[in-house]
């Protein structure tokens, strides 16, 4: 076959495409996976007994709004990522800026409660389980996420999968936070940010080989 | 530069809202500037460069959704002719790979000539096409090759209309798909 006569042949027809056709993919398996993460949360776990006491506390809100702002962040990159050509963009230097003040206040918070209490304010009860059921409720949206990602374009493939990791990871993270009734920052910001870490690190590892398109 | 970036950029995005005749145009000019930046990338197998270009101009097609309007269009078109040749060294030798050079700065820059005299491909598409299962194969000969209508090719096949388009989108990934896997 000639080179113009595939032309043709793809420009036969309607070669239009929807506006925003990316954007609508992602969201909609990121809009399903989340309320299937919170459904798997609320069924299997259980929302924290005092659920409605805990919704009185600022520090309630936080562990919502916190892996949800890494969400947005890593959807904003996976996003850029997805067409050819473009950088992981902003969205990743200020996910890590985030990350960092993070750290920092959580650092303040250990270096202003006497030593005594360190310990219970930095691992809490159960950082074990939140660890590794934030990775494991992670996974069916990481891949969910890599099947939507393979009808796309990434070209940088290793930085695609650690963006869809951290973006499965901070839906779990945020899911799991109704259960969890830890509520300390610095718990958070170590254990949260680990569990959403892991994804994030297999993501990396996977994508070279299960991102490859053709 | 900057001619190349808007001429293509402005036949692709009236390609983008249904201009047949603006895609044409925008394939074209594209495969031109994608067979001089392969030729002289593949110096040592200047047999490959056609099929090269068409496996890249299918790739284009099957992904012509992920170009956003706000961004660049030859960065883009650069990624995917970078992706395509990276795709087809690492089937080769890792010695070949040493021929080429990635000089990721030099980035889209490199599509700046364009060369319009395309080479005799050594796989043939319509061939591979064959080889598809008929629920892709007969979408794409109706419509895309015959020039039939959604409709026309629903009632010769029986296929619904959803499964014509359906069959020629899928059809055309599975054909870039094959394309990759037989070189």
């Amino acid at each position: 076959m000639k080179t113009d006569a595939l032309i043709a042949m793809l420009a036969r027809g309607n070669a239009g495409v929807a506006p925003h056709a990316v954007e609508r993919r992602l969201l909609t398996t990121v809009a399903a996976g989340a309320a299937l993460t919170l459904v798997a949360v609320l069924a299997a776990l259980g929302p924290r007994a005092d659920l409605a006491a805990a919704a009185q506390l600022t520090m309630f809100w936080w562990k919502l709004v916190i892996p949800l702002g890494f969400a947005m962040l890593a959807f904003g990159v996976a996003r850029r990522l997805a067409s050819p050509g473009r950088s992981a963009g902003p969205a990743a230097s200020l996910g890590v800026a985030l990350l960092a003040l993070l750290w920092i206040v959580a650092a303040a918070d250990v270096g202003s409660t006497p030593a005594a209490s360190r310990h219970a304010l930095v691992f809490g009860h159960s950082a074990p389980p939140c660890v590794a059921l934030i990775a494991m409720l992670s996974l069916p949206v990481l891949a969910a996420l890599f099947a939507v990602l393979r009808t796309l374009a990434p070209t940088r493939l290793a930085a695609t999968g650690a963006a869809a990791g951290a973006l499965a990871g901070a839906i779990a993270a945020a899911a799991y936070a109704v259960h969890c009734n830890e509520m300390t920052l610095p718990f958070v910001a170590i254990w949260y940010v680990i569990g959403m870490a892991i994804p994030a690190v297999l993501g990396a590892l996977l994508a070279p080989r299960w991102l490859r398109w053709s | 530069m900057e001619d190349v970036e808007e001429t293509l950029r402005a036949s692709f995005v009236l390609a983008l809202a249904g201009d047949a005749g603006a895609y044409v145009a925008f394939l074209t000019q594209s495969g031109a500037h994608l067979r001089a930046y392969f030729r002289r990338r593949l110096m040592t197998s200047p047999n490959e460069v056609e099929d090269l270009v068409q496996e890249t101009l299918l790739a284009l097609h099957n992904r012509r959704h992920t170009y956003q309007t706000t961004q660049r269009l030859t960065p883009w078109l650069y990624a995917i002719a970078r992706y395509k040749l990276i795709d087809l060294l690492r089937t080769q030798s890792p010695r070949r790979q040493l021929e080429v050079s990635f000089d990721d700065d030099e980035g889209a820059s490199e599509l700046l000539t364009a060369d319009a005299s395309p080479a005799e491909s050594r796989r043939d598409l319509l061939k591979l096409l064959d080889t598809l299962p008929d629920r892709h194969r007969l979408p794409i000969v109706l419509v895309k090759l015959e020039g039939r209508s959604v409709a026309e090719a629903a009632l010769a096949t029986g296929m619904s209309e959803a499964a014509i388009k359906v069959g020629i989108h899928r059809g055309l990934k599975k054909l870039a798909a094959e394309a990759g896997k037989r070189r």
